[in-house]
């Protein structure tokens, strides 16, 4: 079944719910509320047909993170006198993207986060650059913007595609899975998974004994037990490494390959940013938050646009300001501190702007590791074992 | 409810209660078991868990009651606290707790129990003999360490998501001040005599030393452990002795106790003990402590006068609370 083109442009204005009453705050201060509005735009782009549909990715991906990031920064902000409102809006072209986040910036708004392709990030970014506004990067996983195409006045919530491939190099270095197969798809999308994954094998001394593209038209659902087989019949390996973003044909691989080995990457054992799975460090009560708002499970979309949204909460509550150049300094410095429900605390890359983040390793019902492993050794910090380090990056994001 | 049948035989059952009585100090230790559903029951003088009785779901945070007749458990996901009898063992009611309770403190009038509902930003307030909820007061986000004040004047609840100490008058149930504190205060501890309250950072690793009268923080401790990264440093429970010489701060991953010249606010020692140490409690003579160890599922007990780790007890999984009865 093709997915009929349903994206119906929705616009929640202050998702504000009737919890945050500020009659109950006793008033002990003659000060005025801090008003702090935050942008939330998304543009989910057609992901053309795919063998395996069983199950759609939510459409409000991002924006039920936003939300609940709200409201956690709403209860906060009802002590301190602060007011968070958020605009969100799903766009059907790259062209209303540009003119909402304009007319947005036209009206004063200076904190956006976004969940966008990179074309469309970039000429988002020169915007904010005119006005001066922060961007947030809650969608895009590109390498690139980490360490070729820095954007100035942008953060990156999102881990990149190799932070995600770095963790799952690193657990299977640890398991000694020192021959990889590899099989990837032909989207853009895929052909930067691979590179990022043949970086990390690199990266943690795995050796990869053959790279095969799945370019057959044939529906596995009828012929995958006859196909892969024999697709992966290969030299021998260790673990098959998949690249099929969309989840085209990766979904099939697990149990159908040559040599009966365990299947990770874009399917199988995955490096994510979030998951129902995780559960220790009180993330446990992240869930069940956002499980009671939003009666779905949360994922890597909605926790990257929520740290987003307590990024600026925690900013804002810090310097007491509102002000977006402000505002980045302090997130983009050292004495930044988010807690996160992953076990310690993160902060970010002063060079790229990315988020440190540790990256669960999950299958379907259990995280399997949550990376960086012990015994990957960094002088600064073994966040920095993952994705880019600042030496290969050529980045120094500041804000303009 | 469910409840374990204990089958012991008739003359066991004879033989250690006359133990009991003959044995004046003898004391035991009730630790909450968080994945089992089930409270562990640590005899002191063998260190052996005697017993273990099924609870509610997810039990975290326990307390006694003044005269240490019974026992107060915050059953998380049964949305109730339990009230067990300690003569025999027996629930003999569920408050009512608001959802998903987690910590809680009894005032000094021995009815008021101040417990933090974790999921729903909210301390509920319950009288513990007419069994109703008394008030509500909104908090900040993922509220978990409550204490009340030895005047009885302060419930102090800590918001882990908010990073703040919220001060509930308790005689309006208002909230009246909040302290900003660093990333996700997990536990606060008034000394003896009220006058300062110990609060732990677990995110940042450290422990705000806060001033009750002028609400405001007057020192901040922070922990080095050599080969240790110092994001492991996660410092959750902390108890004081009564003397007012040592603090005990639980650092969780980092495996440590760490001790702490409650005067000078000066590190003395690490202990090393299980693995994820969250909660603490001495026995009566306060020469004894025993520690929570969630992952190694086990409780250390550190030797005071040696200040040394001096037994390991397996219990069920993912110890939390722990609450010594003499």
């Amino acid at each position: 079944m093709r997915t009929a083109k349903l994206l119906i442009a929705i616009i929640t204005v202050a998702v504000l719910g009737p919890v945050i009453s500020f009659s109950a705050i006793a008033a002990s201060g003659k000060n005025e509320i801090q008003e702090i509005q935050i942008g939330f735009v998304a543009y989910h782009p057609d992901q053309g047909p795919v063998l395996s549909n069983l199950l759609p990715e939510p459409e409000n991906r991002g924006f039920a993170g936003a939300e609940l990031g709200l409201k956690d920064n709403n209860t906060t902000g009802r002590f301190l006198k602060q007011h968070y409102t958020l605009l969100s809006k799903l766009t059907d072209s790259p062209e209303q993207t540009r003119q909402i986040v304009k007319q947005w910036f036209e009206n004063g708004l200076r904190l956006l986060i976004t969940d966008l392709p990179n074309a469309q990030l970039i000429a988002i970014n020169k915007l904010a650059l005119e006005y001066h506004a922060i961007v947030f990067n809650a969608g895009s996983y590109d390498d690139q913007l980490r360490t070729q195409e820095c954007l100035k006045n942008t953060l990156h919530t999102l881990p990149s595609r190799a932070m995600l491939t770095d963790a799952l190099a690193q657990w299977s270095n640890a398991r000694r899975l020192k021959r990889w197969l590899l099989i990837k798809g032909s989207q853009p999308e895929d052909l930067a998974y691979t590179a990022a994954l043949k970086r990390s094998a690199k990266r943690f001394g795995l050796n990869i004994v053959a790279e095969k593209t799945w370019d057959f038209d044939t529906d596995l659902r009828r012929t995958a037990q006859r196909e892969l087989p024999l697709f992966t019949q290969t030299d021998e390996y260790d673990l098959v490494v998949v690249a099929d973003e969309r989840g085209d044909f990766g979904e099939y691989v697990m149990y159908n390959t040559w040599y009966p080995r365990p299947v990770a990457g874009t399917q199988g054992l995955t490096p994510v940013a979030w998951h129902r799975v995780v559960e220790q460090w009180g993330a446990a009560q992240l869930q069940s938050r956002f499980a009671a708002q939003s009666q779905r499970w949360m994922n890597s979309k909605d926790y990257a646009a929520w740290m987003a949204v307590r990024t600026l909460g925690e900013a804002v509550t810090q310097t007491k300001s509102s002000d977006a150049k402000t505002l980045f300094d302090f997130i983009n410095s050292e004495r930044f501190q988010l807690a996160a429900f992953k076990g310690r605390k993160l902060n970010y890359r002063q060079w790229s702007g990315q988020l440190r983040q540790p990256i669960p390793l999950v299958q379907p019902r259990s995280l399997v590791a949550q990376p960086p492993l012990e015994g990957f050794l960094h002088p600064i910090t073994d966040l920095d074992t993952l994705g880019f380090d600042q030496p290969e990056s050529s980045c120094k994001v500041s804000f303009l | 409810m469910k409840r374990m049948t204990r089958i012991i035989p008739l003359a066991t059952g004879l033989l250690s209660a006359a133990l009991l009585c003959t044995q004046a100090s003898a004391e035991t230790a009730f630790v909450s078991n968080e994945k089992d559903d089930t409270l562990s029951v640590i005899d002191l003088d063998t260190m052996t868990v005697i017993e273990t009785l099924d609870v509610g779901e997810r039990p975290r945070g326990i307390t006694f009651n003044h005269d240490r007749t019974k026992l107060y458990i915050c059953a998380s996901d049964s949305d109730t606290v339990q009230v067990m009898d300690l003569k025999d063992y027996s629930i003999i009611a569920q408050l009512p707790s608001g959802e998903d309770p987690e910590q809680f403190a009894l005032h000094p009038d021995d009815h008021h129990l101040y417990i933090a509902n974790e999921d729903d930003a909210l301390v509920t307030v319950v009288d513990t003999e007419s069994q109703e909820v008394i008030s509500q007061i909104d908090v900040g986000v993922e509220p978990e360490g409550m204490a009340v004040s030895p005047d009885g004047q302060w419930a102090l609840s800590t918001s882990e998501t908010t990073n703040m100490v919220h001060w509930i008058d308790t005689a309006t149930h208002e909230l009246v001040d909040n302290t900003l504190v660093d990333q996700r205060p997990r536990h606060v501890e008034f000394n003896k005599d009220g006058s300062i309250v110990w609060v732990s950072s677990e995110i940042s690793g450290t422990v705000s030393i806060i001033d009750v009268d002028s609400r405001q923080i007057t020192d901040k401790l922070t922990f080095k452990i050599r080969g240790i990264h110092p994001d492991k440093i996660q410092p959750v429970g902390v108890k004081l002795t009564d003397d007012g010489r040592y603090a005990f701060v639980a650092l969780g991953p980092a495996n440590h106790v760490a001790v702490v010249d409650a005067k000078t606010y000066e590190v003395l020692d690490y202990l090393l003990v299980g693995r994820r140490v969250w909660h603490m409690d001495f026995n009566s003579k306060q020469n004894l402590l025993l520690t929570t160890n969630g992952i190694s599922g086990d409780v250390s007990v550190i030797d005071i006068d040696k200040m040394k780790v001096i037994k390991s007890i397996k219990v069920g999984r993912y110890p939390w609370g722990i609450r010594i009865k003499s």
